[in-house]
């Protein structure tokens, strides 16, 4: 095995070496060059670096890109980065060999881009970022980064409740499941939702602990929140998953969910809909992995060389169990 | 008075001792924080409250720890086992969500059997490893702990598989005689491991093995034989909890089932005494170790101590167990003399004792 790893250390460092020399040689070529480029055809080229296909959410992402490029007329170039950062500078470097017209990628993590991205810009290719940033000082490096807004999402659901809960005169008690503790998406959504309901004195969080994104973890915190509380009127789930789980725990402890304890999540996956539509859920705020279309739209501008702003924000929405019914057939994912 | 006092050493030296300690002022910790802890009432025909949840949340852990000491007994280890879950665990879902009638009894048999089946083989993969082809048991079974996943994910086609079966979901959530069916599982699992290990010589075998396995191989054991069996049922067990996993919120989850639950296994066979050393276990002190963190896990919840540092009240909790237990540390504050003789006494014992 420690010989194999060698082998590999020793073939990527090869490649390493030999896509840095052609970057630079590219760039020493300058702007001169570009009879070579593939684009003859008119076509737009874009090459896409994925994280991988951890869930349904990524999956559903990646068809949304692939199906409006399609739909585009621009000709994707696909890679899937299996959850690693080395696979994914890869990839960008093979994109900047083949000098395709933009590059994007949703980053495996948020550091250690700043090198292959100065390669990309020597190299006069623009790049996009999706869904997840990269924590580069020199913003120049990167066109636009366009995502969901946690912070939004969780704004948008606490001022339903807000709304909802305007004629309330007594105390609302609120209990929250967070997603994994210090990811960006549970930090921002607790923020979001606690601002919003600040508005209203007579909401509070009375008991708020991580359920880990998972339906398990929402089951079983959820368990010990309804035996030490005895009046919940409201559940705030970082996501749909672990507000699922805790429906089976609410729906245990003999109390109807929808009902006796309002239920709130963010994502909009396919189950979650259908829990909302079932009227167990009152409200979702999505969390949309199709940005597929603004993306190709993004592509078009960067290159016809318009400016763009630095970050934009995927069209999103929130569901009632109305919305949710009539939503349903047409969902993706 | 002597006698008594006697007795009283005779009882805080046995190795449960302070897992169990810990597990009452757990408990008694609860009830200060809130008296209504350790009610239990009874709710649509089955009881209900914190103590029963542990018990339920308890039996997957349970299960996967009485494999993972009988690895252990080996000098071996297993961190394959929550891919396990979530391999077994995929596999009974996505059965069961093909079926046309997913509450038909025989659609859920099968599912059982493939989970199992699989799990069979992947033992036998992991036994085979280290038995046969002789490589370390931390790298061999390393490579199923994260190939595994890819093979759950694999099955469930990177989503989350939701069903609806009622058969299925009683192994998670069902109830027998008032009681969690999967506490009733993990006691069978555990009464059938107890009286094939210590009512044959399995069980002196297995510790045999762990002790030397060259020395006892040449005193007539087969002891390759040994080892293979014993990965085979850590699988079996990891396979079985996987269902109760899978089966608590009725989907199949191949990211999430099972995570980490190597880790806590681990932990649980060190909490009960077993050596990491091998050639010696204890399956009660397992059982009790799997209470003890399960406990914690719902305590964290029950006092809703803060996710920021539920991690590091665990990391306290699990420490003092660990440090208390161990005889090296208990020596030296229980004489109260300098450290230079306990020294080497410690020295000597390491194949024995290395709980913490």
């Amino acid at each position: 095995m420690l010989t194999m790893g060698k082998a590999i250390t020793r073939r990527r460092a090869v490649a390493v070496l030999t896509a840095t020399l052609l970057a630079t040689g590219m760039a020493a070529c300058g702007n001169s060059d570009t009879g070579e480029q593939p684009a003859d055809d008119g076509k737009l080229t874009l090459g896409f670096s994925q994280v991988g296909a951890e869930s349904g959410w990524r999956t559903a992402n990646t068809n949304s890109i692939k199906e409006s490029a399609k739909e585009a007329g621009i000709e994707l170039k696909f890679d899937d980065a299996q959850g690693k950062q080395e696979n994914q500078i890869t990839a960008i470097r093979n994109y900047i060999q083949q000098k395709v017209d933009v590059i994007a990628f949703s980053p495996v993590v948020e550091s250690g881009w700043d090198t292959v991205l100065k390669e990309a810009k020597d190299a006069g290719i623009p790049v996009i970022l999706t869904d997840r940033s990269v924590d580069s000082a020199d913003k120049s490096l990167y066109k636009t980064f366009i995502g969901s807004d946690f912070v939004k999402e969780g704004r948008l659901s606490g001022e339903w409740l807000v709304e909802q809960t305007k004629t309330a005169t007594g105390p609302v008690n609120i209990v929250e499941l967070q997603g994994t503790t210090g990811s960006a998406p549970a930090n921002d959504r607790k923020k979001g939702f606690g601002e919003a309901i600040a508005a209203n004195p007579n909401l509070k969080i009375i008991a708020s602990q991580t359920g880990e994104f998972t339906r398990a973890g929402g089951k079983a915190v959820m368990e010990q929140f309804l035996k030490a509380n005895p009046k919940i009127d409201v559940l705030f789930a970082h996501n749909d998953d672990m507000g699922l789980g805790a429906l089976e725990a609410i729906t245990a402890a003999g109390k109807v969910p929808g009902k006796d304890i309002k239920i709130i999540t963010i994502d909009a996956v396919k189950d979650g809909m259908q829990a909302l539509a079932d009227g167990k859920f009152n409200f979702i705020a999505e969390c949309s992995p199709l940005l597929g279309p603004q993306l190709m739209d993004l592509v078009k501008k960067v290159k016809a060389g318009e400016t763009i702003p630095q970050r934009i924000e995927t069209q999103e929405t929130t569901f009632t169990p109305e919305q949710a019914k009539a939503a349903l057939p047409t969902r993706k994912y | 008075m002597s006698t008594s006092k006697a007795r009283w050493a005779a009882v805080t030296a046995h190795s449960l001792f302070w897992p169990a300690v810990a597990l009452v002022a757990l408990l008694v910790a609860n009830t200060i924080y809130r008296p209504g802890f350790l009610t239990v009432e009874m709710k649509d025909g089955h009881l209900y409250g914190s103590l029963v949840d542990i018990l339920r949340l308890a039996a997957p852990l349970i299960l996967v720890g009485l494999g993972m000491t009988l690895v252990i007994a080996t000098g071996g280890i297993d961190l394959s086992v929550g891919s396990m879950c979530a391999i077994s665990g995929a596999i009974a879902c996505l059965h069961i969500s093909q079926q046309p009638d997913q509450n038909a009894l025989s659609g859920v048999l099968v599912a059982l059997a493939l989970g199992i089946g699989l799990s069979l083989v992947l033992g036998a993969w992991n036994g085979a490893l280290v038995s046969i082809i002789g490589i370390q048991p931390i790298i061999a079974t390393l490579i199923l702990m994260v190939a595994g996943r890819g093979l759950a994910q694999l099955i469930t086609e990177g989503q989350i598989i939701t069903i609806n079966s009622e058969p299925y979901k009683s192994v998670g959530v069902g109830y027998l005689l008032t009681l969690p069916l999967a506490i009733f599982i993990a006691a069978g699992v555990a009464l059938l491991v107890a009286a094939v290990t210590r009512r044959t010589a399995l069980g002196m075998i297995i510790e045999a093995v762990g002790g030397n396995a060259e020395a006892s191989r040449l005193a007539g054991i087969r002891s390759a034989r040994i080892t293979f069996l014993v990965y085979v049922i850590s699988a079996v067990c990891a396979g079985i909890a996987g269902f109760m996993v899978t089966a608590n919120v009725s989907s199949a989850d191949g990211n999430a089932a099972g995570l980490w639950i190597e880790l806590d296994a681990i932990l649980a066979v060190v909490i009960g005494g077993t050596s990491l050393a091998g050639g010696r276990f204890s399956l009660s002190g397992t059982i009790l170790g799997a209470l003890l963190i399960q406990t914690l896990t719902t305590t964290v919840y029950a006092m809703n101590i803060s996710p920021q540092t539920s991690l590091l009240f665990k990391a306290v909790v699990v420490i003092i167990v660990c440090l208390v237990q161990a005889p090296a540390f208990r020596a030296r504050f229980a004489r109260r003399r300098p450290v230079a003789p306990a020294a080497p006494t410690a020295a000597d014992q390491s194949k024995e004792q290395v709980p913490a």
